[in-house]
């Protein structure tokens, strides 16, 4: 069952987690491009001084770099905040990575207005549309600390590009002790039952959840789903869920356009057409705020969640 | 075991003239590509494949084998025509260049065919991806040798500075650059160095100007060019580019040097050996006409 008394920073899993790899054996390597302190890749460094790499404030440096260690079999981590990487060094990411399939793990904090207080310049909005639209990156968003533990040992022990996203505030673990295994192509159902499906992403699987709770009061039951690993997708979790429930609301802190809602719809619309509704952010940058604060003024809450739900449920009652 | 590189100076000079006559076939049957900085570093990719470096073109992956990699990924004639001269492939693949279903593409692609290093084609790439190999070189306790091909125009990539940073803050002793300084790109001069004579006067304005046919002249100055190596901790040599024996002293003084990167900052002629390419920038990326095609082989017959 889901839990969320504990909360922590989905960022706070590399560092820990790449040690544990490195001692297990795997031939792992991080370059840093001076934010390894905030995104716990440092912790690596302080236990594998030789592999840890600083290259400065040089995004494009820091990608090319771990390229060229993959090219000599390393497994090459790399870190940043998301508006820097990809945002700084796209072709980096296309050419020396993305197009020759080099074994390079992007794994980028500080996605979406979550970031807070920093301000829109800080909050990575298109990092997900950027990602997926190289398509040989695996995409993963994790929704808590427990499953971007497992996304990242995933992302070292499968060859080829990965960009994982995680955040930076502490947000619910919903994982907890609860033996859930991480699997790339599979999203993890959490609610149940029709007729309203919920494929929400990282933090906000947690307002999904609550959505769901709120909708079960009215009669209405939803199927939450964990739409963690973007690339692949779980085609047969989403199309499974469009039969069985008949209208699909999708929840991201992201664009609308290029993230979630764009890799739903335009599965949906090619396979199973179903009424679709979007919660996100639309076509307006964040602003400074507690990140619980910027959840509210751009409408990414469990209300937000449900209003659409009640939205997609009139308008299938309306079709034929 | 690696082939002994013991070829000499005649024997190189002989072999980069045929390297010369596969690029401007390859480009003629493409009726595309870019034959002019292809041209201009012949005598480099010759002297490292043929003499310098340690490698096996039966074993392309050899975990020990010095790597060459061309961060100017335009200049895949050069590229190709090498591999192929030292056998990594058939000679006679080199005209499927460009075309579909061939294994050549218009610019590299990683391991395609094996000896090819580096995905390249967008400047500025190389010298990052070069300081990888370097620094895994270090790690993994080999002894190879980092080469990596840089063009004016990857000199004009922020990229490539950062990466020049790094390597001299980590000490990559087993990489050396080499710039293919031939002072010519894609829109036209990169600076003065190269452009003729006769042209009309020099503006007064700072920056770059349109000539009348099109080109542009003193499009980014990269001076002082050997003082910014300098500046950014690199061990740094200025040689003629064409000259074998001075490639080869320089190559190898770059090897033995301890404690940093070096570059070899190699002055050469865009186009060098087929007389109406050389110095101009219209065979940039431009392939020769049949007509020129018969007389450029003309010029590079044995």
């Amino acid at each position: 069952m889901v839990q969320t008394a504990r909360s922590e920073a989905t960022r706070a899993a590399l560092g820990p987690t790449l040690v544990r790899l490195c001692k297990e054996g795997l031939d792992i390597v991080c370059v840093d491009a001076d934010l390894g302190y905030s995104t716990s890749a440092v912790k690596f460094g302080q236990e594998f001084p030789e592999r840890f790499f600083p290259v400065g404030v040089a995004e494009q440096n820091m990608i090319g770099v771990s390229a060229g260690l993959s090219a000599c079999g390393k497994i090459a981590f790399c870190s940043s905040f998301a508006v820097f990487a990809p945002g700084h060094c796209f072709d980096q990411l296309r050419m020396a990575v993305g197009q020759p399939r080099t074994n390079v793990k992007l794994v980028s904090s500080h996605g979406g207005v979550v970031t807070g207080e920093d301000g829109a310049s800080a909050e990575a909005l298109e990092d997900l549309s950027l990602m997926l639209s190289i398509p040989t990156f695996s995409v993963i968003f994790p929704a808590d600390v427990v499953e971007a533990e497992q996304a990242i040992e995933t992302a070292a022990r499968t060859d080829g590009p990965f960009y994982i996203r995680t955040l930076r505030p502490k947000t619910p673990v919903i994982y907890d002790d609860s033996g859930y295994r991480f699997e790339l192509g599979r999203w993890d159902r959490l609610g149940d039952v029709p007729p309203v499906g919920l494929p929400a992403c990282a933090e906000l699987v947690k307002a999904a959840l609550d959505a769901a709770e709120m909708l079960a009061g009215e009669g209405v039951e939803a199927r939450v789903l964990n739409a963690s690993s973007m690339r692949p997708l779980d085609r047969d979790a989403l199309l499974l869920a469009a039969r069985e429930t008949g209208g699909i609301v999708t929840t991201e802190d992201h664009f609308v356009h290029g993230g979630l809602s764009s890799i739903v719809a335009e599965t949906l619309a090619g396979a199973h057409p179903v009424p679709l509704a979007y919660v996100g952010m639309r076509d307006r940058y964040g602003t400074s705020g507690t990140w619980e604060e910027l959840l509210e003024y751009f409408n990414l809450t469990p209300e937000a969640i449900s209003d659409a739900a009640r939205g997609v449920i009139a308008r299938k009652r309306r079709s034929p | 075991m690696a082939r002994a590189q013991t070829a000499s100076i005649d024997e190189l000079k002989s072999i980069a003239k045929r390297i010369r006559r596969h690029i401007v076939q390859m480009t003629a049957n493409a009726n595309s590509g870019h034959p002019g900085g292809s041209l201009s570093s012949v005598e480099i990719a010759t002297a490292l494949y043929f003499r310098v470096m340690r490698h096996d073109p039966k074993n392309p992956f050899w975990p020990d084998r010095d790597r060459f990699i061309v961060s100017k990924g335009h200049a895949t004639p050069m590229v190709y025509g090498t591999l192929a001269e030292a056998g990594y492939f058939p000679v006679e693949d080199l005209m499927t260049f460009r075309k579909l279903g061939g294994k050549l593409q218009g610019h590299t692609v990683m391991h395609k065919p094996p000896g090819v290093e580096m995905s390249a084609g967008a400047l500025g790439m190389g010298l990052s991806f070069s300081l990888g190999h370097a620094l895994a070189g270090r790690l993994d306790g080999l002894d190879y040798h980092v080469f990596c091909l840089l063009s004016d125009g990857d000199c004009q990539e922020g990229q490539t500075w950062e990466a020049a940073m790094a390597s001299a803050h980590h000490r990559a002793e087993n990489l050396i650059a080499i710039v293919d300084r031939n002072h010519i790109q894609n829109d036209g001069f990169s600076d003065y160095q190269r452009f003729p004579d006769g042209n009309g006067a020099r503006p007064q304005r700072p920056g770059g100007w349109v000539l009348k046919d099109g080109h542009t002249v003193n499009i980014m100055n990269l001076e002082p060019f050997e003082d910014k190596w300098k500046a950014f901790g690199w061990s740094t040599q200025h040689i003629d580019g064409h000259d074998f024996d001075a490639i080869i002293s320089a190559l190898e003084t770059a090897k033995a040097h301890a404690g940093g990167p070096s570059v070899v900052i190699c002055e050469t002629i865009k186009g060098k050996g087929v007389s109406f390419m050389e110095n101009n920038p219209d065979f940039h990326g431009k392939a020769p006409s049949p007509e020129q095609l018969d007389q450029a082989l003309k010029e590079l017959a044995d």
